[in-house]
Protein backbone atom coordinates (compact mmCIF):
# COMPACT_ATOMS: atom_id res chain seq x y z
CA UNK A 1 0.00 0.00 0.00
CA UNK A 2 2.77 2.57 0.76
CA UNK A 3 3.88 2.33 -2.86
CA UNK A 4 0.35 3.10 -4.05
CA UNK A 5 0.23 6.12 -1.78
CA UNK A 6 3.59 7.32 -3.06
CA UNK A 7 2.37 7.12 -6.66
CA UNK A 8 -0.97 8.78 -5.81
CA UNK A 9 0.53 11.80 -4.12
CA UNK A 10 3.32 12.08 -6.68
CA UNK A 11 0.62 12.32 -9.31
CA UNK A 12 -1.22 14.97 -7.30
CA UNK A 13 1.93 17.08 -7.08
CA UNK A 14 2.50 16.43 -10.76
CA UNK A 15 -1.00 17.70 -11.53
CA UNK A 16 -0.21 20.95 -9.73
CA UNK A 17 3.01 21.22 -11.74
CA UNK A 18 1.23 20.58 -15.05
CA UNK A 19 -1.37 23.19 -14.13
CA UNK A 20 1.28 25.80 -13.33
CA UNK A 21 3.20 24.94 -16.51
CA UNK A 22 0.07 25.24 -18.65
CA UNK A 23 -0.64 28.69 -17.23
CA UNK A 24 3.00 29.69 -17.65
CA UNK A 25 2.84 28.55 -21.26
CA UNK A 26 -0.20 30.71 -21.92
CA UNK A 27 1.44 33.69 -20.24
CA UNK A 28 4.58 33.14 -22.31
CA UNK A 29 2.64 32.99 -25.58
CA UNK A 30 0.73 36.12 -24.60
CA UNK A 31 3.94 37.93 -23.61
CA UNK A 32 5.44 37.12 -27.01
CA UNK A 33 2.41 38.02 -29.11
CA UNK A 34 0.44 40.67 -27.23
CA UNK A 35 1.21 44.34 -27.80
CA UNK A 36 2.67 46.35 -24.89
CA UNK A 37 2.14 50.10 -24.89
CA UNK A 38 1.92 51.20 -21.26
CA UNK A 39 0.65 54.64 -20.36
CA UNK A 40 -0.12 56.35 -17.07
CA UNK A 41 -3.84 56.62 -17.81
CA UNK A 42 -4.08 52.96 -18.73
CA UNK A 43 -2.40 51.87 -15.52
CA UNK A 44 -4.87 53.72 -13.31
CA UNK A 45 -7.33 51.50 -11.42
CA UNK A 46 -10.69 51.47 -13.16
CA UNK A 47 -13.38 53.08 -11.07
CA UNK A 48 -15.94 53.94 -13.72
CA UNK A 49 -14.00 56.90 -15.08
CA UNK A 50 -13.75 58.88 -11.86
CA UNK A 51 -10.12 59.50 -10.79
CA UNK A 52 -9.62 57.05 -7.90
CA UNK A 53 -9.05 58.23 -4.34
CA UNK A 54 -5.50 57.51 -3.22
CA UNK A 55 -5.79 54.66 -0.72
CA UNK A 56 -7.84 51.69 -1.92
CA UNK A 57 -7.33 49.37 1.06
CA UNK A 58 -9.79 51.21 3.26
CA UNK A 59 -11.37 49.89 6.43
CA UNK A 60 -13.92 47.18 5.72
CA UNK A 61 -17.06 45.96 7.39
CA UNK A 62 -16.77 43.40 10.21
CA UNK A 63 -19.53 41.20 8.78
CA UNK A 64 -17.13 39.37 6.46
CA UNK A 65 -15.15 38.38 9.54
CA UNK A 66 -18.20 36.98 11.32
CA UNK A 67 -19.02 34.70 8.40
CA UNK A 68 -15.41 33.56 8.20
CA UNK A 69 -15.58 32.47 11.85
CA UNK A 70 -18.85 30.61 11.25
CA UNK A 71 -17.24 28.85 8.31
CA UNK A 72 -14.24 27.81 10.38
CA UNK A 73 -16.51 26.10 12.94
CA UNK A 74 -18.39 24.14 10.29
CA UNK A 75 -15.36 23.27 8.24
CA UNK A 76 -13.52 21.80 11.22
CA UNK A 77 -16.65 19.85 12.00
CA UNK A 78 -16.61 18.38 8.47
CA UNK A 79 -13.22 16.88 9.25
CA UNK A 80 -14.88 14.90 12.07
CA UNK A 81 -17.95 13.98 10.04
CA UNK A 82 -16.16 12.31 7.13
CA UNK A 83 -14.42 9.54 9.10
CA UNK A 84 -17.65 9.03 11.02
CA UNK A 85 -19.63 8.60 7.79
CA UNK A 86 -17.28 5.82 6.76
CA UNK A 87 -17.55 3.75 9.96
CA UNK A 88 -20.81 4.53 11.75
CA UNK A 89 -22.62 1.47 10.35
CA UNK A 90 -19.85 -0.89 11.46
CA UNK A 91 -19.21 0.48 14.96
CA UNK A 92 -20.95 0.29 18.32
CA UNK A 93 -24.26 2.16 18.79
CA UNK A 94 -22.82 5.06 20.85
CA UNK A 95 -20.86 6.24 17.78
CA UNK A 96 -24.07 6.98 15.91
CA UNK A 97 -25.81 8.76 18.79
CA UNK A 98 -22.73 10.76 19.70
CA UNK A 99 -22.61 12.24 16.22
CA UNK A 100 -26.32 13.07 16.38
CA UNK A 101 -25.64 14.97 19.61
CA UNK A 102 -22.68 16.71 17.98
CA UNK A 103 -24.79 17.80 15.01
CA UNK A 104 -27.49 18.90 17.44
CA UNK A 105 -25.00 21.14 19.26
CA UNK A 106 -23.91 22.66 15.94
CA UNK A 107 -27.48 23.28 14.85
CA UNK A 108 -28.12 24.93 18.22
CA UNK A 109 -25.17 27.19 17.42
CA UNK A 110 -26.75 28.17 14.10
CA UNK A 111 -30.12 28.83 15.71
CA UNK A 112 -28.45 30.92 18.42
CA UNK A 113 -26.57 32.97 15.84
CA UNK A 114 -29.77 33.33 13.84
CA UNK A 115 -31.73 34.62 16.85
CA UNK A 116 -28.91 37.00 17.73
CA UNK A 117 -29.00 38.36 14.17
CA UNK A 118 -25.44 37.31 13.36
CA UNK A 119 -26.59 35.59 10.17
CA UNK A 120 -28.33 38.68 8.86
CA UNK A 121 -26.41 40.76 6.31
CA UNK A 122 -26.66 44.40 7.34
CA UNK B 1 7.43 0.36 -11.89
CA UNK B 2 6.69 3.60 -10.05
CA UNK B 3 8.40 5.56 -12.79
CA UNK B 4 6.22 3.98 -15.45
CA UNK B 5 2.98 4.68 -13.59
CA UNK B 6 3.98 8.28 -12.95
CA UNK B 7 4.98 8.79 -16.58
CA UNK B 8 1.62 7.36 -17.64
CA UNK B 9 -0.16 9.72 -15.28
CA UNK B 10 1.86 12.67 -16.62
CA UNK B 11 0.83 11.83 -20.18
CA UNK B 12 -2.76 11.55 -18.94
CA UNK B 13 -2.55 14.98 -17.31
CA UNK B 14 -1.31 16.64 -20.49
CA UNK B 15 -4.07 14.94 -22.48
CA UNK B 16 -6.51 16.06 -19.81
CA UNK B 17 -5.44 19.69 -20.20
CA UNK B 18 -6.00 19.54 -23.96
CA UNK B 19 -9.35 17.81 -23.44
CA UNK B 20 -10.44 20.37 -20.87
CA UNK B 21 -9.57 23.22 -23.24
CA UNK B 22 -11.82 21.65 -25.88
CA UNK B 23 -14.56 21.15 -23.29
CA UNK B 24 -14.34 24.80 -22.24
CA UNK B 25 -14.57 25.96 -25.88
CA UNK B 26 -17.62 23.75 -26.37
CA UNK B 27 -19.19 25.07 -23.17
CA UNK B 28 -18.71 28.69 -24.23
CA UNK B 29 -20.34 27.98 -27.58
CA UNK B 30 -23.15 25.98 -25.97
CA UNK B 31 -23.84 28.67 -23.39
CA UNK B 32 -24.05 31.48 -25.92
CA UNK B 33 -26.13 29.45 -28.36
CA UNK B 34 -28.50 28.00 -25.75
CA UNK B 35 -28.89 31.32 -23.95
CA UNK B 36 -29.60 32.97 -27.29
CA UNK B 37 -32.35 30.46 -28.06
CA UNK B 38 -33.87 30.90 -24.59
CA UNK B 39 -33.98 34.65 -25.17
CA UNK B 40 -35.45 34.40 -28.67
CA UNK B 41 -32.16 35.14 -30.46
CA UNK B 42 -30.00 32.84 -32.57
CA UNK B 43 -26.68 33.44 -30.85
CA UNK B 44 -23.30 33.58 -32.61
CA UNK B 45 -23.56 32.79 -36.35
CA UNK B 46 -20.70 34.56 -38.15
CA UNK B 47 -17.53 32.65 -37.32
CA UNK B 48 -17.64 29.14 -38.78
CA UNK B 49 -20.76 27.04 -39.36
CA UNK B 50 -23.38 27.80 -36.65
CA UNK B 51 -20.79 30.04 -35.02
CA UNK B 52 -18.83 27.00 -33.95
CA UNK B 53 -15.48 28.79 -34.21
CA UNK B 54 -16.64 31.78 -32.15
CA UNK B 55 -15.01 30.57 -28.89
CA UNK B 56 -11.76 29.88 -30.77
CA UNK B 57 -11.81 33.43 -32.12
CA UNK B 58 -12.50 34.72 -28.60
CA UNK B 59 -9.58 32.74 -27.18
CA UNK B 60 -7.19 34.04 -29.84
CA UNK B 61 -8.40 37.57 -29.23
CA UNK B 62 -7.83 37.24 -25.48
CA UNK B 63 -4.27 36.01 -25.93
CA UNK B 64 -3.49 38.84 -28.36
CA UNK B 65 -4.79 41.58 -26.07
CA UNK B 66 -2.46 43.71 -24.02
CA UNK B 67 -2.03 42.46 -20.45
CA UNK B 68 -2.34 45.60 -18.34
CA UNK B 69 -1.06 45.59 -14.77
CA UNK B 70 -2.44 48.58 -12.86
CA UNK B 71 0.14 50.91 -11.35
CA UNK B 72 -1.10 50.63 -7.77
CA UNK B 73 -1.52 46.87 -7.82
CA UNK B 74 0.45 44.52 -5.61
CA UNK B 75 2.23 43.07 -8.62
CA UNK B 76 3.32 39.73 -7.18
CA UNK B 77 -0.10 38.80 -5.86
CA UNK B 78 -1.71 40.16 -9.02
CA UNK B 79 0.36 37.72 -11.09
CA UNK B 80 -0.13 34.70 -8.83
CA UNK B 81 -3.90 35.05 -8.33
CA UNK B 82 -5.04 33.52 -11.66
CA UNK B 83 -2.64 30.62 -11.16
CA UNK B 84 -4.01 30.00 -7.68
CA UNK B 85 -7.52 29.94 -9.10
CA UNK B 86 -6.72 27.71 -12.06
CA UNK B 87 -4.41 25.10 -10.51
CA UNK B 88 -6.93 23.74 -7.95
CA UNK B 89 -9.62 23.49 -10.61
CA UNK B 90 -7.17 21.41 -12.65
CA UNK B 91 -5.85 19.33 -9.73
CA UNK B 92 -9.36 18.17 -8.91
CA UNK B 93 -9.34 16.16 -12.13
CA UNK B 94 -6.72 13.72 -10.87
CA UNK B 95 -9.41 11.60 -9.31
CA UNK B 96 -12.54 12.29 -11.39
CA UNK B 97 -13.40 9.27 -13.56
CA UNK B 98 -15.09 9.21 -16.97
CA UNK B 99 -15.44 5.44 -16.81
CA UNK B 100 -14.07 2.56 -14.76
CA UNK B 101 -10.69 2.76 -16.52
CA UNK B 102 -10.63 6.35 -17.74
CA UNK B 103 -9.28 7.99 -14.59
CA UNK B 104 -5.80 9.28 -13.87
CA UNK B 105 -5.48 8.01 -10.29
CA UNK B 106 -8.38 6.49 -8.43
CA UNK B 107 -7.83 7.89 -4.92
CA UNK B 108 -9.55 6.16 -2.01
CA UNK B 109 -10.22 9.55 -0.47
CA UNK B 110 -11.40 10.93 -3.82
CA UNK B 111 -14.33 12.99 -2.57
CA UNK B 112 -12.39 14.32 0.40
CA UNK B 113 -9.57 15.27 -1.94
CA UNK B 114 -12.03 17.08 -4.21
CA UNK B 115 -13.38 19.15 -1.32
CA UNK B 116 -9.95 19.88 0.12
CA UNK B 117 -8.46 21.03 -3.19
CA UNK B 118 -11.40 22.91 -4.65
CA UNK B 119 -11.64 25.24 -1.63
CA UNK B 120 -8.21 26.68 -2.43
CA UNK B 121 -9.52 28.65 -5.40
CA UNK B 122 -11.29 31.00 -2.96
CA UNK B 123 -7.83 32.24 -1.98
CA UNK B 124 -7.11 33.03 -5.62
CA UNK B 125 -10.27 35.12 -5.91
CA UNK B 126 -9.67 37.05 -2.71
CA UNK B 127 -6.06 37.61 -3.74
CA UNK B 128 -7.14 38.88 -7.16
CA UNK B 129 -9.55 41.34 -5.60
CA UNK B 130 -7.19 42.52 -2.89
CA UNK B 131 -4.13 42.95 -5.08
CA UNK B 132 -5.93 44.91 -7.82
CA UNK B 133 -6.10 48.01 -5.58
CA UNK B 134 -9.41 49.04 -7.11
CA UNK B 135 -12.39 49.53 -4.82
CA UNK B 136 -14.68 47.43 -7.00
CA UNK B 137 -12.15 44.62 -7.02
CA UNK B 138 -11.63 44.67 -3.26
CA UNK B 139 -15.37 44.61 -2.64
CA UNK B 140 -15.69 41.77 -5.14
CA UNK B 141 -12.87 39.82 -3.52
CA UNK B 142 -14.43 40.10 -0.08
CA UNK B 143 -17.86 39.22 -1.41
CA UNK B 144 -16.42 36.15 -3.08
CA UNK B 145 -14.82 35.15 0.22
CA UNK B 146 -18.11 35.50 2.08
CA UNK B 147 -20.15 33.74 -0.60
CA UNK B 148 -17.86 30.83 -1.45
CA UNK B 149 -17.09 30.16 2.19
CA UNK B 150 -20.80 30.08 3.06
CA UNK B 151 -21.80 27.80 0.20
CA UNK B 152 -18.86 25.47 0.74
CA UNK B 153 -20.58 23.97 3.79
CA UNK B 154 -23.72 22.75 1.95
CA UNK B 155 -21.48 21.27 -0.76
CA UNK B 156 -19.45 19.38 1.85
CA UNK B 157 -22.58 18.16 3.64
CA UNK B 158 -24.30 17.02 0.44
CA UNK B 159 -21.17 15.07 -0.53
CA UNK B 160 -21.16 13.63 2.97
CA UNK B 161 -24.69 12.32 2.46
CA UNK B 162 -23.51 10.42 -0.60
CA UNK B 163 -20.47 9.12 1.29
CA UNK B 164 -22.80 7.76 3.97
CA UNK B 165 -24.99 6.01 1.41
CA UNK B 166 -22.07 4.49 -0.47
CA UNK B 167 -19.91 3.85 2.59
CA UNK B 168 -16.92 5.02 0.58
CA UNK B 169 -15.19 8.19 -0.58
CA UNK B 170 -13.89 6.45 -3.68
CA UNK B 171 -15.70 7.79 -6.75
CA UNK B 172 -15.59 4.44 -8.57
CA UNK B 173 -17.27 2.73 -5.62
CA UNK B 174 -19.85 5.51 -5.37
CA UNK B 175 -20.82 4.99 -9.01
CA UNK B 176 -20.78 1.19 -8.71
CA UNK B 177 -23.19 1.36 -5.76
CA UNK B 178 -25.70 3.13 -8.02
CA UNK B 179 -25.90 0.19 -10.42
CA UNK B 180 -29.54 -0.53 -9.59
CA UNK B 181 -30.84 2.77 -8.18
CA UNK B 182 -29.17 6.15 -8.80
CA UNK B 183 -28.96 8.33 -5.70
CA UNK B 184 -31.20 11.00 -7.24
CA UNK B 185 -34.10 8.68 -6.36
CA UNK B 186 -32.78 7.84 -2.90
CA UNK B 187 -31.71 11.29 -1.84
CA UNK B 188 -33.32 14.05 -3.95
CA UNK B 189 -32.71 16.52 -1.13
CA UNK B 190 -28.97 15.91 -1.37
CA UNK B 191 -29.06 16.54 -5.12
CA UNK B 192 -31.00 19.78 -4.69
CA UNK B 193 -28.59 21.06 -2.03
CA UNK B 194 -25.52 20.01 -4.02
CA UNK B 195 -26.68 21.53 -7.31
CA UNK B 196 -27.75 24.86 -5.81
CA UNK B 197 -24.65 25.20 -3.64
CA UNK B 198 -22.45 24.03 -6.52
CA UNK B 199 -23.84 26.71 -8.82
CA UNK B 200 -23.17 29.24 -6.05
CA UNK B 201 -19.62 27.91 -5.65
CA UNK B 202 -18.81 28.64 -9.29
CA UNK B 203 -20.55 32.02 -9.09
CA UNK B 204 -23.00 31.47 -11.92
CA UNK B 205 -25.95 33.68 -12.50
CA UNK B 206 -28.49 33.58 -9.74
CA UNK B 207 -25.49 33.67 -7.40
CA UNK B 208 -23.05 35.92 -9.29
CA UNK B 209 -22.76 38.36 -6.43
CA UNK B 210 -19.00 38.77 -6.57
CA UNK B 211 -18.54 39.42 -10.32
CA UNK B 212 -21.89 41.31 -10.46
CA UNK B 213 -21.38 43.48 -13.56
CA UNK B 214 -24.14 45.96 -12.82
CA UNK B 215 -22.97 46.68 -9.26
CA UNK B 216 -19.23 46.19 -9.00
CA UNK B 217 -18.37 45.92 -12.72
CA UNK B 218 -16.80 42.46 -12.63
CA UNK B 219 -15.62 42.27 -9.02
CA UNK B 220 -12.19 40.68 -8.59
CA UNK B 221 -11.68 40.63 -12.37
CA UNK B 222 -12.06 44.39 -13.00
CA UNK B 223 -8.38 45.05 -13.49
CA UNK B 224 -7.54 41.85 -15.35
CA UNK B 225 -7.12 41.73 -19.11
CA UNK B 226 -5.55 39.58 -21.79
CA UNK B 227 -4.01 36.25 -20.80
CA UNK B 228 -4.56 36.76 -17.05
CA UNK B 229 -8.26 37.23 -17.56
CA UNK B 230 -8.34 34.25 -19.93
CA UNK B 231 -7.04 32.03 -17.12
CA UNK B 232 -9.84 33.13 -14.79
CA UNK B 233 -12.32 32.48 -17.56
CA UNK B 234 -10.90 29.01 -18.17
CA UNK B 235 -11.01 28.16 -14.47
CA UNK B 236 -14.61 29.30 -14.17
CA UNK B 237 -15.82 27.10 -16.99
CA UNK B 238 -13.77 24.13 -15.80
CA UNK B 239 -15.35 24.53 -12.36
CA UNK B 240 -18.83 24.63 -13.89
CA UNK B 241 -18.04 21.42 -15.73
CA UNK B 242 -16.71 19.81 -12.55
CA UNK B 243 -19.92 20.60 -10.70
CA UNK B 244 -22.03 19.13 -13.48
CA UNK B 245 -19.81 16.06 -13.72
CA UNK B 246 -19.99 15.50 -9.97
CA UNK B 247 -23.77 15.78 -10.06
CA UNK B 248 -23.64 13.06 -12.72
CA UNK B 249 -21.29 10.82 -10.78
CA UNK B 250 -22.79 11.28 -7.32
CA UNK B 251 -26.49 11.37 -8.10
CA UNK B 252 -27.24 10.36 -11.68
CA UNK B 253 -25.41 7.05 -11.66
CA UNK B 254 -22.33 8.07 -13.64
CA UNK B 255 -21.76 5.74 -16.56
CA UNK B 256 -24.59 3.37 -15.61
CA UNK B 257 -27.28 3.01 -18.25
CA UNK B 258 -29.45 -0.06 -18.68
CA UNK B 259 -28.56 -2.45 -21.54
CA UNK B 260 -25.56 -0.51 -22.80
CA UNK B 261 -22.15 -2.17 -23.20
CA UNK B 262 -19.23 -0.77 -21.23
CA UNK B 263 -17.65 0.81 -24.30
CA UNK B 264 -20.23 3.58 -24.15
CA UNK B 265 -19.37 4.59 -20.57
CA UNK B 266 -17.57 7.90 -21.36
CA UNK B 267 -20.31 8.86 -23.82
CA UNK B 268 -23.02 8.25 -21.22
CA UNK B 269 -21.12 10.33 -18.67
CA UNK B 270 -20.61 13.17 -21.16
CA UNK B 271 -24.25 13.19 -22.29
CA UNK B 272 -25.49 13.32 -18.70
CA UNK B 273 -22.95 15.98 -17.78
CA UNK B 274 -23.85 18.23 -20.71
CA UNK B 275 -27.52 17.91 -19.79
CA UNK B 276 -26.72 19.05 -16.25
CA UNK B 277 -24.60 21.89 -17.67
CA UNK B 278 -27.57 22.97 -19.77
CA UNK B 279 -29.73 23.04 -16.66
CA UNK B 280 -27.15 25.35 -15.08
CA UNK B 281 -27.25 27.61 -18.17
CA UNK B 282 -31.03 27.49 -17.99
CA UNK B 283 -30.84 28.89 -14.42
CA UNK B 284 -28.95 31.80 -15.90
CA UNK B 285 -31.72 32.56 -18.37
CA UNK B 286 -34.47 32.19 -15.78
CA UNK B 287 -33.47 33.72 -12.47
CA UNK B 288 -32.41 37.29 -11.69
CA UNK B 289 -29.39 37.83 -9.47
CA UNK B 290 -29.97 37.65 -5.73
CA UNK B 291 -29.12 40.57 -3.50
CA UNK B 292 -26.21 39.87 -1.17
CA UNK B 293 -28.39 39.80 1.95
CA UNK B 294 -30.75 37.34 0.23
CA UNK B 295 -27.77 35.26 -0.80
CA UNK B 296 -26.35 34.99 2.71
CA UNK B 297 -29.78 34.41 4.24
CA UNK B 298 -30.52 31.66 1.74
CA UNK B 299 -27.18 29.98 2.37
CA UNK B 300 -27.20 30.07 6.17
CA UNK B 301 -30.89 29.83 6.96
CA UNK B 302 -32.07 27.46 4.22
CA UNK B 303 -29.28 25.45 2.60
CA UNK B 304 -27.12 24.70 5.65
CA UNK B 305 -29.99 23.55 7.91
CA UNK B 306 -31.34 21.53 4.96
CA UNK B 307 -28.01 19.85 4.40
CA UNK B 308 -27.85 18.86 8.08
CA UNK B 309 -31.39 17.52 7.94
CA UNK B 310 -30.29 15.49 4.92
CA UNK B 311 -27.40 13.94 6.83
CA UNK B 312 -29.47 13.14 9.92
CA UNK B 313 -32.25 11.56 7.86
CA UNK B 314 -29.77 9.50 5.86
CA UNK B 315 -28.06 8.40 9.06
CA UNK B 316 -31.32 7.35 10.69
CA UNK B 317 -32.50 5.48 7.60
CA UNK B 318 -29.20 3.60 7.29
CA UNK B 319 -28.78 2.94 10.99
CA UNK B 320 -32.25 1.57 11.65
CA UNK B 321 -32.27 -0.20 8.27
CA UNK B 322 -35.49 1.40 7.08
CA UNK B 323 -36.32 0.66 3.43
CA UNK B 324 -34.61 3.13 1.10
CA UNK B 325 -37.87 4.46 -0.32
CA UNK B 326 -38.61 5.92 3.11
CA UNK B 327 -35.59 8.19 2.67
CA UNK B 328 -36.81 9.18 -0.80
CA UNK B 329 -40.21 10.11 0.59
CA UNK B 330 -38.77 12.10 3.51
CA UNK B 331 -36.37 13.92 1.16
CA UNK B 332 -39.10 14.80 -1.32
CA UNK B 333 -41.44 15.94 1.43
CA UNK B 334 -38.81 18.27 2.85
CA UNK B 335 -37.98 19.68 -0.59
CA UNK B 336 -41.64 20.42 -1.27
CA UNK B 337 -42.25 21.96 2.17
CA UNK B 338 -39.13 24.12 1.86
CA UNK B 339 -39.99 25.21 -1.69
CA UNK B 340 -43.49 26.21 -0.59
CA UNK B 341 -42.17 28.09 2.45
CA UNK B 342 -39.59 29.92 0.35
CA UNK B 343 -42.22 30.77 -2.26
CA UNK B 344 -44.52 32.19 0.40
CA UNK B 345 -41.89 34.23 2.21
CA UNK B 346 -40.12 35.51 -0.91
CA UNK B 347 -43.24 36.56 -2.80
CA UNK B 348 -45.21 37.86 0.19
CA UNK B 349 -44.10 41.52 -0.11
CA UNK B 350 -44.79 41.64 -3.84
CA UNK B 351 -48.18 40.02 -3.40
CA UNK B 352 -49.15 42.41 -0.62
CA UNK B 353 -48.17 45.31 -2.87
CA UNK B 354 -50.21 43.91 -5.77
CA UNK B 355 -53.22 43.48 -3.49
CA UNK B 356 -53.00 47.06 -2.23
CA UNK B 357 -52.79 48.38 -5.81
CA UNK B 358 -55.77 46.39 -7.00
CA UNK B 359 -57.80 47.54 -4.00
CA UNK B 360 -56.91 51.13 -4.66
CA UNK B 361 -57.84 50.82 -8.33
CA UNK B 362 -61.15 49.24 -7.31
CA UNK B 363 -62.04 51.99 -4.84
CA UNK B 364 -61.04 54.68 -7.36
CA UNK B 365 -63.34 53.20 -9.97
CA UNK B 366 -66.13 53.09 -7.44
CA UNK B 367 -65.55 56.72 -6.52
CA UNK B 368 -65.68 57.86 -10.15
Amino acid sequence: MPEGYAINWTVVVLAAAVGVLAVAFMFAVAALMAPRRPSAAKAMPYESGIPPAPYPWAQLSIRYYIFAIFFLVFDVEAVFLFPWAMVFLKSAPPVFYEMLIFIGVLLFGIVYGWRKGALRWR
Amino acid sequence: MIGREVALAAAGLVALFVGLSVVVLSLVWLERKFLGRLQGRIGPMRVGPFGLLQPVADAVKLILKEDVVPAWADKGLFWIAPILMFVPSFMVWVTIPFSRDLVIRNLDMGLFYFIAVSVVSVVGLVMAGWSSASKYAILGGLRSAAQLVSYEIPVIMAVLGVVMLAGSMNLLTVVDKQASVPYILVQPLGLAVFLIAGVAEVGRTPFDIYPAESEIVGGPFVEYSGAHWAIFFLAEYINTFVVALLVTLLFLGGWQWPHLPGVWAPVVVLVKTYLVVMVIFWFRATFPRLRIDQLMAFGWQVLIPLSFVNIVLTGIQLYYRWPSWSLSLMSLGIILAMAYWQYRTQTAPAQALARSYSQRAYSQRRGA
